[in-house]
C-alpha cells in the first residue's frame, strides 16, 4: 500500500529536505495573507463585540445611519468569515500546497499577488458598501452584483493556481489536506455563482434583483448559506487540521482510511443540509425532511474528522499540556466535534421549532466560528509566523497560553449566555398562561435578554483581548525578539516546563 | 534505473490524478443541490393557488429597497410558522405564494425583533413614523436602532421604472404599462390629494394611499418604507381558504 497520505505531512517535508535547494517556495504571498488575516481578525472581533454591545445598549447605534446594527452586522459576519477566515485559508492553502506537492505555486508570483490584492480589495469594497447600505440582503452573500463578478474572477484565478500547483506536484499522491482545499475551492465557486444570479437595475448602479424569488430564492440562499459553513468554514479548515495538527504534534495522521471515508461522505452529505434553515416555513415539507435527515447523517462524517484530528495526538498527549499552540489546534477540533453534534440536534424539526429565530442559533454558530474556525486559525498562524519570518519559535509561548485561556473563557461566556437566552426566549414565545392567553408580549422577551446580551458582549471583549495578545506576539516575533521566558536557560523552579519541551521539537 | 509505472487502484487513482479528483468532487457536491432545488421550480403545488398576491407598487418597491438597505432582515423575520403561539401572536401562517414576487426573499433567520410578515395594517402610519424615528418613544424597552434620517431624506425615485423593469426581467408580472407609469404611480400613492384611478386600475384596490410620513409637503424615504410595511401580509384574504386549499 504505502500511501504517502498515510504517513504524515512531515514525511513530505522530510523528503523535500533533500532537494530543498531546487524548490523555492513562494512564501511572500503567504506572509501577505498571514498579515491580512491577523488584521481582519481584529476588525471582525471588534465589529462583533461592538454590535453585541449595541444589542445590550441600543444608544450605541449612535443615531447615525452608517452605524446601525442592521448595517454593521454584515460587516462583522463578512469580516469574520471572508476577511479573517478567507485570508487564513489563502495563507494556509498556499503554504500547504507548496510543501505537500514540493513545488512552487503554479502561475508565478504575479498571479499569486493578483489573488491577494484582488481578494482584499473585494473585502474592503464589500465592507464599505455595507456601511453605505449596499447589500443584496442575502446572509453571508451580501455583496452586490459588481463585486460578485469581481470575486468570481479572483476565485477562478485561485482555482487555477491551486489546482495547477497540485497538477505540477513532485509527489506521486495528493496529500489529504489538498483534497479538502480542492473541495472547498470548487464548491464555493458553484455556490457563489448560483446564489448570486441577479439582474442589475443599470450598468452603473449598485442595485440588482435576485433571479429567484420567494421559496426558491430562500432555498437557494440557504443551500449557499449552509454550505458556506460546510465548505468555507469546515472543509477548508479541516484541510488546515490535516496539515498543521500532524506537523505540530510531529505524529502521523491517525487513520488514512478514515480520512477517505469521512472526506467523501462529508462533502456528499453537507450539500443536502440547507433546508434545515427553513423548518416550518413555506418550504415544502419533503424538502425540509430531506434537509433534516441528511443533517443528522452528517454527524457521522463530522465526528470522523474530529476523531482523525484528535487521535493524531495518540502517543503525544503530553504535548497538549506543554505546547499552547498545539492546544489551540486540538481544542479547536474538540469544539468542532461539539458544534457538529449540536448542529444535527438543532436540525431536527421539533428541536428547531424551539431554537429557530432565537439566540441559540447565534450561540451555535459562534461555538463553531470562535471555538473551531478561529482557534484552528490561531494555531495555524502561531505555527506559520515564526516559520515565515525565519524565527526559531514565537516571541513568547506564555503569551500564547494567556491568549488561549482568555479566548476560551470568552467563548464559554458567549455560548452559555446564548444557550440560556435562546432557549429562554423560545420558551417565552410559546408560553401560555392559565387562561389560555399568550403569557408574554414580544417586548417582554426582548427585555429578558438584556443580562445575557451583556455577558455575551463581555465574552467578546475577552476574545478581542486574546487576539490583541496574538498581534503583539506576532509583532515581537517578526522583529526577532525572544521573551525572557525563552532566553532563560532553564525554567525557574519548574514552573514552566512548556518552553523547554517545545524548544526540543524539531524546527522543520 | 527504469521505474515501473506503479499500480493504481481504488482511491489511489483519485489521489494521483488531480483532474479526476476535481471532477469527482464536482459531481459529489452537485447531487444534493440538484435533487432539492430543481423540483421547487417544477412541482406546481410548491406555490399555493390563491388570489390577491400582486407585484409591489412602485412606492412599496422603493420602500422595500430601504428595508433591504438598512438590513432589517438581520433582526426581523417575515415568515410566520404554523404554530399556535405564532398564529395568535402574528396572524395566519405564511404561505409560499405570498412571497412569490419577492426578489430577493425576506424570510429572515432571527427574531431579535418581532416577525413582520403580517405587520401591514396593524399599526397606524403615525405609529410607524414615531417608532422608526425613535423606537423607544413608543416601546421603551426596544433595542431597535433609530431611523430618524429616513424622515429627513427625499426619496430617490427617478430610476423607479428601471427597478420595475429589472423585476420584470426576473419574472415579476409588471406590464409595460406599469413600467411606463411607474413614476406617476409612485407620486400618486403618497399624495393624499391625487387621483388614484390609474394606480388602482393597475394594482387593484388593495393599495394603501395617502401621506405616510406626516409631512405632505415632501416625499421622503419614510413614506416609502411605511408604505411597504403597511402592505406586508395583507394581500391574501385567508378567510376564503381552508388549510386543505393551502396544502403544498
Amino acid at each position: 500500500m504505502a500511501m504517502t497520505a498515510d504517513t504524515t505531512a512531515d514525511a513530505a517535508g522530510a523528503a523535500a529536505a533533500g532537494d530543498r535547494t531546487q524548490v523555492v517556495y513562494n512564501e511572500d504571498v503567504v506572509r501577505k495573507f498571514t498579515l491580512a488575516a491577523t488584521f481582519w481578525g481584529i476588525v471582525a472581533f471588534l465589529a462583533g463585540t461592538f454590535i453585541a454591545f449595541q444589542l445590550a445598549f441600543p444608544v450605541l447605534n449612535l443615531g447615525l445611519e452608517w452605524t446601525t446594527f442592521g448595517r454593521l452586522r454584515p460587516v462583522h459576519t463578512s469580516a469574520a468569515i471572508f476577511a479573517f477566515g478567507g485570508n487564513v485559508l489563502f495563507a494556509t492553502s498556499f503554504y500547504v500546497v507548496q510543501r505537500t506537492c514540493r513545488t512552487t505555486l503554479f502561475g508565478g508570483r504575479d498571479l499569486a499577488n493578483f489573488i491577494f490584492w484582488g481578494y482584499n480589495i473585494f473585502i474592503v469594497l464589500a465592507a464599505t458598501g455595507y456601511i453605505m447600505g449596499i447589500t443584496q440582503s442575502r446572509e453571508y452573500a451580501e455583496p452586490e452584483w459588481y463585486l460578485d463578478l469581481w470575486l468570481t474572477i479572483v476565485w477562478v484565478a485561485y482555482a487555477v493556481v491551486y489546482i495547477g500547483t497540485v497538477m505540477i506536484r513532485r509527489e506521486p499522491h495528493i496529500y489529504v489536506a489538498n483534497w479538502f482545499y480542492m473541495a472547498f475551492i470548487i464548491t464555493i465557486a458553484i455556490l457563489h455563482i448560483f446564489n448570486n444570479l441577479a439582474v442589475p437595475v443599470s450598468f452603473f448602479g449598485t442595485v440588482s434583483y435576485s433571479a429567484f424569488s420567494g421559496v426558491q430564492d430562500a432555498l437557494t440562499q440557504w443551500w449557499y448559506g449552509h454550505n458556506a459553513v460546510g465548505f468555507f468554514l469546515t472543509a477548508g479548515f479541516l484541510a488546515i487540521m490535516y496539515y498543521f495538527v500532524p506537523k505540530r504534534a510531529n505524529r502521523p495522521v491517525y487513520s488514512y482510511r478514515l480520512s477517505i471515508v469521512h472526506f467523501w461522505s462529508l462533502i456528499f452529505l453537507y450539500i443536502w443540509a440547507g433546508p434545515h434553515h427553513l423548518h416550518y416555513t413555506a418550504l415544502p415539507e419533503w424538502s425540509q425532511t430531506l434537509g433534516m435527515v441528511f443533517s443528522v447523517m452528517l454527524w457521522m462524517p463530522s465526528w470522523g474528522g474530529m476523531i482523525n484530528g484528535i487521535m493524531t495526538l495518540a502517543g503525544a498527549w503530553d504535548k497538549l499540556r506543554t505546547d499552547p499552540v498545539l492546544r489551540f489546534l486540538v481544542v479547536s477540533v474538540g469544539f468542532y466535534g461539539m458544534s457538529t453534534f449540536e448542529g444535527p440536534l438543532m436540525s431536527v424539526r421539533q428541536v428547531n421549532a424551539l431554537s429557530h429565530y432565537t439566540d441559540w442559533t447565534v450561540g451555535h454558530v459562534h461555538s463553531g466560528a470562535l471555538g473551531w474556525v478561529a482557534f484552528v486559525s490561531f494555531g495555524a498562524l502561531y505555527f506559520l509566523v515564526p516559520k515565515l519570518w525565519g524565527r526559531r519559535e514565537l516571541y513568547s509561548l506564555r503569551l500564547v497560553e494567556w491568549h488561549f485561556w482568555t479566548a476560551t473563557l470568552g467563548i464559554v461566556l458567549y455560548i452559555t449566555a446564548m444557550w440560556v437566552s435562546g432557549i429562554m426566549q423560545g420558551l417565552m414565545w410559546r408560553s401560555y398562561d392559565g387562561l389560555g392567553f399568550l403569557q408574554y408580549s414580544f417586548i417582554e422577551t426582548v427585555e429578558a435578554m438584556h443580562p445575557f446580551y451583556v455577558i455575551r458582549a463581555l465574552g467578546g471583549v475577552l476574545f478581542v483581548v486574546g487576539a490583541l495578545l496574538m498581534v503583539y506576539n506576532f509583532w515581537r516575533t517578526i522583529r526577532g525578539d525572544e521573551a525572557t521566558e525563552r532566553r532563560a536557560a532553564a525554567p525557574v523552579g519548574g514552573t514552566r516546563p512548556a518552553t523547554v519541551t517545545v524548544r526540543s521539537t524539531p524546527a522543520e | 534505473m527504469v521505474l515501473e509505472k506503479p499500480v493504481t487502484k481504488g482511491h489511489a487513482r483519485l489521489e494521483t490524478n488531480t483532474l479526476l479528483m476535481a471532477v469527482v468532487i464536482l459531481i459529489t457536491v452537485s447531487i444534493g443541490g440538484l435533487v432539492e432545488i430543481v423540483p421547487l421550480f417544477t412541482i406546481d403545488s410548491t406555490i399555493e393557488q390563491v388570489d390577491g398576491v400582486r407585484p409591489y407598487t412602485p412606492l412599496e418597491l422603493a420602500g422595500r429597497r430601504i428595508y433591504i438597505r438598512e438590513g432589517c432582515y438581520n433582526c426581523h423575520s417575515q415568515m410566520v410558522r404554523p404554530f399556535r403561539d405564532e398564529v395568535e401572536r402574528y396572524g395566519h401562517y405564511s404561505i409560499a405564494a405570498e412571497s412569490m414576487f419577492d426578489h430577493p426573499f425576506q424570510w429572515g433567520s432571527k427574531r431579535t425583533g418581532p416577525d413582520l410578515a403580517r405587520v401591514g395594517g396593524k399599526y397606524s402610519n403615525d405609529w410607524h413614523v414615531a417608532h422608526l424615528i425613535d423606537p423607544r418613544s413608543v416601546v421603551p424597552e426596544s433595542i431597535m436602532p433609530p431611523y430618524a434620517f429616513l424622515a429627513e431624506r427625499e426619496l430617490g425615485y427617478r430610476d423607479i421604472a428601471d427597478h420595475l423593469w429589472a423585476n420584470s426581467a426576473v419574472g415579476v408580472p409588471y406590464t409595460e404599462e406599469m413600467i411606463a407609469a411607474a413614476y406617476e404611480d409612485l407620486l400618486a400613492q403618497a399624495d393624499a390629494e391625487a387621483d388614484w384611478s390609474g394606480l388602482e386600475e393597475r394594482y387593484g384596490d388593495n393599495v394603501v394611499t395617502g401621506d405616510f410620513d406626516g409631512d405632505p409637503e415632501r416625499l421622503t424615504e419614510m413614506d416609502a418604507l411605511v408604505a411597504y410595511l403597511q402592505v406586508l401580509g395583507t394581500m391574501v384574504n385567508f378567510s376564503e381558504y381552508s388549510v386543505e386549499d393551502l396544502r403544498q
